[in-house]
């Protein structure tokens, strides 16, 4: 699967779950405050624990499968080119287990235990990032996020959610744009030239489809910058439950934090903490996170 | 007050040699249902990018005149100013859709206005209801088939209740159902809220009989302004490709006056005692006539040599999905010439793609006896050079008439020019292909374009490669196929020749065929009005060859 294939499947759609019947602004709030607690957070078990908690919910909320499919396409290429470079460019660490010798620019290369243990923790806290911002485009509305933005800031509230159709709009014309290709009697581009040329008739289509999008949206008076008063709806209980959620993770993560127990040091040798008071942290950040799908009432579309 | 107004209208595009409008002048009175006709780059789509303010404000160029929408003069106000009084609907119903779901699709347009939350949520209810897409509405928009697509784009231009509203050729990608059934919604809404409407289209037998007025357009200037009548006798004078199928065969039968559309066709010819009479269920054919043979259904199999073509069992399953294909069996041979129609979504194209290879089935075979030549519904997507030299070989640029356009940029050729060029492209210099498979193909040509592939694919099954066309044009099928298979749901419904399968039928069926209730299994208005001349001699023969279902 390609990476604009996985971006196009991972597209939202509304499910019977707890986290979908919570408002869009509740469901990006929710996964902000796990991203944010990633980026809190260093100790290894307190980061395994929240990454557990992101797939958990992303099972609970029936895109698990979608999600790990995204992150298998996109995010684990990324993951592991993070921990290799900090391996090769590192100083800090004094565990050495191997020397490569002098690589050029790199000077003198010393393969230590504690880069490859940051690079891991690094690359830990960049999967659960990126796997709650993709919980979020799966589970929250679009359409109800740019609404709720607009009355911020529309112009760039509607590039994100054109932006968010045009994934898919151009992810169709570039197989379409692949399928014609390879109906060529002459067969599919091959050699530097002829790639050249396909990547200018896809650039091409893309400004055409831009030019079309633009003059839809200059039809039904996007530019005339009036505005109505927005609506209000009463909350559900999952939006006070997931609301309440984040608010408890980014409190359980200060309260780790200020205890000591999400200590985590990898250089100049790797030091953390890992007694009970780190691993009821954990099982607390696993019940926090968990918690609103367990109230399955309301949710059906 | 009119609802549209163009005075003295001239315009250029930046860089083009010639005007693409001269001296437009015409009124739209508020209530009206106006058909804009005309040949492809007649400038019929430009008039209408002037309505919507688009030209000058969005396409630039050169600009003289006056255009005023409601009273609003374009020059002074913006499109997003012109939006909140005319409503327009462009071809491609993928780029009309911007939202990501039906409900906030509809809801853009009228929250631009500045409305409240309620008169919001009211006007997309009524829109919805309106239109009937009320079980779309919080459907993702990229889920939406075609035509759902096309529908909810209407809803958006309408949610507004604009005072006109504007549609370049809004059918184009619809089958005949889903076609006729949007120019019926548009008409209710035309006749309740007394919305004026602009109707692009191509396909002037599907609207003209729910059009007030007819305005026909010749190199960006108006050669015709009048009702549907008075058009159909102009067309006959001056500009015969712009005919409908029923005034051609009313005309050729030597009757008057032209009809606008199936009803008035019909009460011409019962009023000269032509039309034959309903068909009583059980009652045996008369002997002697020209009669159709029984429908052979789904499971036929070619006899004779090795087929072109040939598809056993085939299976298209989507992971996590339905089944697009359900166990297909077709085959055809050499020489053939076979129409693929049904619904959209009834499995056209995807078993276009298994025959060039381009899918593999999920189960069962397809096996071609050569290379098979696909061309795919957009032709741009083939187009990859700056010259047309540079996209074909010389000889398949001959074979397709392209050869004196060798230097020019594929992407400045018309639309006819551009399908003619990918398909060049997709034939390449070497032997003929074994199949030559198009989707869709007449998408926005004119009748004349029309009628110049119609021969010209005849011409290659001719040289016996097997033609296969998927197309919801039913005046276009039966110009060149000698037989249809007809699927849905996956399944081929109905497989036989062209003249049973669109002989008898509502939606798939050319004009000619429902104005004669499938006599003598005549499809095209000339075979129709050969069949008129020879009952008006001798008037048993349309009793004769009424066909008895």
């Amino acid at each position: 699967m390609s990476a604009l294939d996985a971006a196009v499947r991972i597209a939202y759609r509304r499910r019977a779950s707890p986290l979908h019947a919570a408002r869009a602004t509740v469901v990006a709030a929710y996964g902000g405050a796990l991203a944010l607690s990633a980026l809190l957070l260093e100790n290894p078990i307190l980061l395994t624990a929240l990454l557990a908690a992101v797939l958990l919910a992303a099972a609970l909320a029936g895109v698990g499968r979608r999600l790990r499919g995204a992150a298998r396409a996109s995010v684990l290429p990324l993951l592991i080119a993070t921990v290799l470079i900090n391996v090769l460019v590192s100083r800090g660490g004094l565990t050495v287990f191997a020397r490569l010798g002098e690589w050029g620019v790199l000077g003198q290369v010393d393969l230590t235990l504690e880069a490859v243990v940051y690079g891991l923790v690094f690359g830990l806290r960049l999967l659960v990032v990126a796997l709650a911002c993709l919980l979020v485009v799966c589970a929250a509305d679009p359409d109800e996020l740019l609404l709720a933005l607009r009355r911020v800031s529309p112009h760039s509230a509607l590039t994100a959610a054109l932006a968010t159709r045009m994934v898919g709009v151009l992810g169709q014309d570039a197989r379409r744009l692949a399928e014609a290709q390879r109906c060529r009697a002459d067969g599919p581009a091959r050699g530097t030239r002829a790639r050249i040329a396909v990547l200018r008739a896809t650039v091409q289509g893309a400004l055409d489809r831009a030019l079309d999008v633009a003059a839809v949206l200059e039809m039904r008076g996007y530019g005339a910058g009036r505005r109505g008063p927005g609506a209000r709806h009463a909350r559900s209980r999952h939006d006070i439950a997931f609301a309440s959620a984040a608010v408890g993770l980014l409190a359980l993560v200060a309260a780790a934090r200020a205890s000591g127990a999400a200590m985590f040091t990898a250089y100049p040798l790797v030091s953390m903490a890992g007694g009970g008071a780190t691993i009821l942290a954990a099982l607390a950040l696993l019940a926090v996170t968990l918690a609103p799908f367990a109230d399955r009432r309301g949710i059906e579309p | 007050m009119s609802a549209l107004r163009f005075e003295h209208v001239g315009y250029s595009y930046a860089g083009a040699a010639a005007p693409a409008l001269r001296d437009v002048s015409l009124t739209i009175a508020p209530g009206e249902f106006c058909v804009l006709a005309g040949r492809s780059g007649s400038g019929k789509s430009t008039l209408l990018r002037a309505a919507a303010a688009l030209v000058p404000h969005f396409h630039g160029g050169s600009f003289s005149g006056r255009v005023a929408v409601a009273g609003l003069d374009t020059r002074e106000a913006t499109p997003a100013d012109i939006g909140a009084l005319a409503g327009t609907l462009l071809q491609d119903p993928e780029t009309q859709v911007v939202m990501n779901t039906v409900r906030a699709e509809l809801a853009l347009a009228v929250e631009n206005l500045g409305l409240g939350a309620g008169a919001v949520a009211r006007a997309v209810e009524e829109a919805a209801l309106a239109l009937g897409i009320g079980e779309l509405l919080d459907r993702p928009t990229s889920e939406l088939s075609g035509g759902e697509l096309q529908r909810v784009a209407l809803g958006a231009a309408l949610v507004s209740r604009p005072r006109l509203v504007l549609l370049d050729e809004p059918t184009s990608q619809l089958d005949p159902v889903a076609g006729d059934e949007l120019i019926w919604q548009l008409r209710r809404l035309n006749q309740e809220s007394d919305t004026a409407v602009l109707l692009i289209e191509h396909r002037l037998e599907r609207c003209l009989g729910a059009a007030d007025r007819v305005i026909a357009m010749d190199k960006g200037a108006i050669a015709f302004d009048g009702d549907p009548g008075g058009f159909l006798e102009w067309a006959a004078r001056e500009e015969r490709s712009l005919q409908t199928p029923a005034a051609r065969l009313i005309e050729g039968a030597g009757l008057a006056p032209p009809p606008a559309g199936v009803k008035q066709a019909r009460a011409t010819l019962r009023r000269r005692g032509l039309l034959p009479a309903p068909p009583v269920p059980g009652e045996k054919a008369a002997s002697g006539a020209q009669k159709p043979g029984r429908p052979r259904w789904s499971g036929r199999r070619a006899k004779g040599p090795q087929p072109a073509l040939e598809m056993r069992g085939v299976w298209h399953e989507l992971r996590e999905g339905p089944a697009v294909l359900r166990g297909v069996d077709f085959s055809m041979q050499a020489g053939e010439t076979v129409v693929l129609m049904g619904r959209n979504g009834a499995g056209k194209s995807t078993l276009l793609r298994h025959a060039g290879g381009l899918l593999a089935p999920t189960r069962g075979t397809v096996r071609p006896s050569g290379r098979v030549a696909l061309l795919l519904q957009n032709p741009s997507d083939y187009l990859l050079h700056e010259r047309v030299s540079e996209e074909a070989p010389p000889e398949a640029l001959e074979l397709l008439g392209l050869g004196a356009l060798a230097d020019r940029h594929p992407r400045d050729l018309s639309g006819g020019e551009r399908q003619r060029l990918a398909l060049a492209i997709v034939l390449g210099g070497s032997a003929p292909a074994a199949v030559l498979a198009l989707d869709e193909p007449t998408r926005g040509m004119d009748r004349a374009a029309k009628g110049e592939l119609a021969r010209w694919l005849r011409d290659r099954a001719g040289e016996g490669s097997a033609v296969l066309v998927a197309t919801h044009d039913a005046e276009f099928a039966a110009s060149f196929a000698g037989r249809a298979v007809l699927m849905a749901d996956g399944r081929v419904i109905a497989d036989g020749p062209v003249q049973e399968i669109l002989a008898g039928g509502w939606y798939f069926a050319t004009e000619t065929a429902r104005i004669l209730d499938g006599a003598g299994g005549v499809l095209l208005p000339e075979q129709g009005a050969a069949l008129l001349r020879a009952a008006r001699e001798a008037p048993a023969v349309i009793e004769e060859v009424a066909p008895r279902r």
